[in-house]
């Protein structure tokens, strides 16, 4: 082992926080091949805005700012976030995008108000930036428990269904008429998407949970056939960055949640570029099908 | 309301299963909404045969295979498949979508499509058996795609995509195969193979239903025929019901309107 990552280790809280980043990563990476199949990622977009009200709620009501008040309040915000755009449209004519991109804001600037009223304590005790950008270096235990039953939830629903996820994200209407619960499954997978985002939350925040759980997956679908590979390979992708990010945060001073937002970009930049199946150098010699 | 049946012959016979399965539609209605896109429409065919599903845009040709299939709910009107009423879908029905309606850039191989026709006969739980694995092999090599098994499906042709998805079915043991304009957007040689793809799956007893809309190339291609304005307008081995009063009404503008 590397005398800097013996040191790093050596300090327990540092230690966790580098668990805390693969456990995180890993799980928004899987599943971030799901966002970008459904081609969610609009909508994961719109959901990491509406956490930060949830968070505010949250610690209104527990009165101070833990891993359970933020994660509750978070999960009960996106929920309601997501309800209102399908409501919205299904009574109006608008799309779920439309509907979604004026709740969010919304969502978001009720969250910055709401802010204002915290009880004076707990405003000395956190800032706003620590609920927008998040903190991987002051996570605690039950931060740590809480993305470790999220991830073992998440992935053990995605492996035992991963068929009907499957049908369901390539061919709705045929899954439908095979028996699946389409839209139970949507809803399902909705779910999973809050679940995951709340759980990387208080590691890199609301505005950068989004990357988290899209370009992993973004990234392995420029260099993949097989929905298999983008899953494992998000899951891979997204833990290497994130504990790459955070070594790099601690040596560097930078924010943890930057560092592995930053590190996903590169990766994801050298993928557009250099992917064998459809980087933009290759892009000539893969021109399309070739006569039957 | 025109039904025929075509009389029992001998060598109209089904070989894949020693019988004679039946398809029946009856009164079949289905409405988006308020529009009514398909009134009471009917036909009874039977395995063996490659039917084609013509009429104007907007006949309601696509609305009644996935209505068969069990992709739209019918207002009204029975499907019945070997003498049994269909619910909602069955096992046995395969529907093969329109070119458009397919996500092309979907990350997955020849052999994962043809993967996914298993899905139907595995419960979540159960896992992927050897007999799953025989049925998707012998159903890529039938499909004479044996080579492109690792494509991804955006990389084939559109003769190797339709066959992918033909594939797809016949792992799923789909023993009525309903196709959504197959023959759309293939050159001749591609459209020539797939009609004798097409051809053999019938020979081999399975019921062959594609909508299509190249009226000059019906009698090549098919042996019996539906005419289709949102209810039936003709139906019968394309001999009878094939008939220039028939596509007249059907093609009338004033029909369409």
């Amino acid at each position: 082992m590397p005398s800097w990552l013996h040191d790093l280790l050596s300090v327990p809280s540092l230690a966790r926080s580098l668990l805390a980043a693969l456990i995180i990563g890993f799980t928004n990476g899987c599943f971030s091949a799901y966002v970008v199949l459904r081609r969610g990622a609009l909508v994961a977009g719109s959901l990491s805005h509406a956490l930060l009200p949830g968070i505010v709620l949250g610690v209104m009501v527990a009165g101070k700012l833990t891993g359970w008040s933020s994660f509750l309040g978070a999960l009960f915000a996106a929920l309601i976030v997501v309800l209102a755009s399908l409501a919205v449209s299904r009574v109006s004519r608008l799309d779920q995008g439309t509907s979604l991109g004026v709740i969010f804001t919304v969502a978001f600037a009720a969250g910055l108000i709401l802010f204002n009223y915290l009880p004076g304590d707990v405003r000395s005790q956190v800032k706003l930036e620590d609920y927008l950008f998040g903190d991987l270096l002051m996570l605690d235990a039950t931060d740590v428990w809480v993305a470790f039953g999220v991830g073992l939830l998440t992935l053990s629903l995605c492996t035992a269904l991963q068929r009907t996820f499957l049908v369901t994200l390539f061919e709705p209407s045929v899954a439908a008429a095979q028996g699946v619960p389409v839209r139970a499954v949507q809803y399902l997978i909705m779910t999973l998407l809050v679940l995951v985002m709340v759980s990387a939350l208080r590691a890199v925040g609301c505005m950068l949970s989004l990357g988290l759980v899209v370009a992993p997956g973004a990234t392995v679908f420029l260099l993949t056939n097989s929905t298999r590979a983008m899953f494992w390979g998000g899951g891979f992708l997204g833990a290497t960055c994130a504990a790459g990010g955070m070594i790099l945060a601690h040596f560097t001073n930078l924010s943890a949640g930057a560092a592995i937002t930053a590190l996903l970009g590169a990766v994801f930049l050298l993928a557009l570029v250099f992917s064998p199946k459809s980087g933009l150098l290759f892009r000539r010699s893969a021109e399309k099908p070739s006569a039957s | 309301m025109a039904q025929h049946r075509r009389p029992m012959t001998p060598d109209s016979h089904c070989d894949h299963c020693a019988h004679h399965h039946e398809l029946e539609v009856r009164g079949l209605t289905v409405c988006y909404r308020s529009h009514v896109a398909l009134e009471n429409a009917g036909f009874a065919t039977s395995c063996g045969n490659c039917v084609a599903l013509i009429g104007p845009n907007g006949a309601g040709k696509s609305t009644l295979l996935k209505a068969i299939a069990g992709l739209l709910p019918r207002s009204s009107g029975s499907i019945r498949w070997r003498g049994a009423t269909v619910q909602k879908w069955h096992r046995e029905f395969a529907y093969l979508p329109q070119r458009e309606e397919v996500d092309w850039s979907f990350p997955v191989t020849v052999q994962g499509l043809v993967e996914m026709g298993r899905y139907s006969q595995l419960s979540w739980w159960r896992r992927w058996r050897p007999v799953d694995d025989r049925k998707v092999r012998d159903a890529i090599s039938l499909m004479n795609l044996a080579g492109l098994a690792s494509r991804q499906i955006s990389q084939l042709s559109g003769g190797q995509q339709q066959r992918a998805f033909i594939a797809r079915a016949i792992a799923s043991e789909a023993h009525v195969l309903l196709l959504d304009e197959p023959f759309t957007g293939l050159d001749r040689p591609a459209q020539e193979n797939l009609s004798v793809l097409l051809r053999q799956l019938a020979a081999e007893g399975r019921l062959v239903i594609a909508s299509h809309h190249d009226l000059n190339t019906v009698p090549d291609l098919f042996d019996q025929v539906l005419i289709l304005n949102r209810r039936t307008v003709a139906f019968g081995t394309v001999a009878e019901a094939f008939q220039p009063e028939a596509l007249a009404t059907a093609y009338a503008p004033a029909a369409t309107a």
